[in-house]
């Protein structure tokens, strides 16, 4: 366990600036202080105040923007703008290290050409989940599952680290997987499919009367 | 400096034949998603009509890409964050698995545009004595040499 992870993620423990970073991070884009504090119900004095001890502890990256759109003389004073910080923290009692093991696994999958058995498997893994729908499973799993042009989009990668060592294999095994997860929960109206974005999970579910 | 890519691919069969169908159906949508994808810069085309490959004396079975691009960051982009993905994911459907580099980068100046010898010899490069600054992948990349 990584004793500076911990202390990180101890800012969270405030009510305040778990509500900040929480919708923060649910927009998936710049947010500015005006939004965030009412995203979260307090005033902006005390949602920059939070804002800026998570941008401190690196759980949010923050930026000067011209929130008005213009440029130049007149374009406003920039705002200060916040988003969720890629950077992972992971804190496990006692030390766990499942992702050493998943980069083993993933590098002999690899070199045995293993793809089809990987995704054979991830679709069985998938089908023994018990939710009570889609996006439930989808939510418990990480994955911050948003509506956008008539699709289900995910917003985090849950297997992000790996995704970017090994998209092909990774990607694939995380499609059939949500494939799984549509079995198990017994929805066959609708299909998974990827459709990659950057900086997003490369899945997406589109409903066959396109409404969800 | 830009990014220039080659990759071949071992098809299973020949490219007018029903096995690769799909494939080259795709080859349309996917050459215009990569040619006005951003850092976009060049890509080596097999003539005028979008469904045409890259001609070469290197076998009848192997398909060859070769493009040029802004930056890592762009045509990792375009290789895994597009319908690109889908594309590479039913890669065994049409080309055969090889156990070696099949894919190789390099930097060149800008403006440059290199000749089909000059990327296979990087490939032979990458093979023969693994990734170097003249010959890499993107799992171990090299920055550009400092101007």
């Amino acid at each position: 366990m990584s004793g500076d992870d911990l202390e990180v993620l101890g800012l969270l423990r405030d009510p305040v600036r778990r509500a900040l970073y929480d919708y923060v991070a649910a927009q998936g884009r710049e947010v500015g202080r005006d939004e965030a504090a009412e995203g979260a119900g307090v005033s902006r004095t005390l949602a920059a105040f939070h804002l800026d001890k998570l941008a401190e502890g690196g759980l949010l990256a923050s930026a000067f923007r011209r929130l008005s759109g213009r440029s130049g003389p007149g374009g406003g004073r920039p705002a200060k703008v916040y988003l969720r910080s890629p950077q992972e923290r992971q804190v496990s009692v006692p030390p766990r290290d499942y992702r050493t093991l998943a980069a083993v696994l993933a590098e002999a999958v690899d070199a045995l050409g293993g793809d089809e058995a990987a995704e054979e498997a991830a679709r069985r893994v998938g089908g023994r989940v018990r939710a009570a729908g889609l996006r439930e499973a989808l939510f418990e799993r990480g994955y911050e599952p948003y509506e956008a042009e008539g699709e289900l989009r995910l917003r985090n990668c849950p297997f992000h680290v790996l995704a970017d060592e090994r998209p092909v294999l990774v990607c694939s095994i995380n499609l059939a997987l949500c494939e799984g997860l549509l079995a198990a929960v017994g929805d066959d109206r609708t299909t998974a499919r990827l459709n990659p974005r950057p900086g997003e999970c490369c899945v997406a579910f589109t409903s066959k009367n396109n409404i969800r | 400096m830009h990014l220039a890519q080659l990759n071949v691919a071992h098809m299973r069969a020949p490219v007018d034949s029903p096995q690769l169908a799909d494939f080259v159906d795709a080859l349309e949508p996917i050459n215009a998603l990569s040619d006005s994808h951003p850092g976009f810069v060049w890509r080596l085309k097999g003539g005028p009509d979008p469904h045409d490959t890259v001609r070469h004396d290197y076998g009848d079975l192997l398909l060859i890409n070769f493009s040029v691009w802004a930056s890592r960051e762009d045509l990792w982009n375009f290789v895994y964050r597009t319908a690109h993905l889908d594309v590479l994911r039913r890669r065994r459907e049409w080309f055969h698995r090889v156990a070696e580099p099949y894919s190789v980068m390099w930097w060149i100046p800008e403006g440059h545009v290199p000749a089909l010898a000059e990327g296979m010899d990087r490939l032979d490069l990458l093979r023969a004595k693994g990734p170097s600054p003249d010959a890499f992948t993107f799992a171990e990349f090299h920055d550009p040499p400092a101007a």
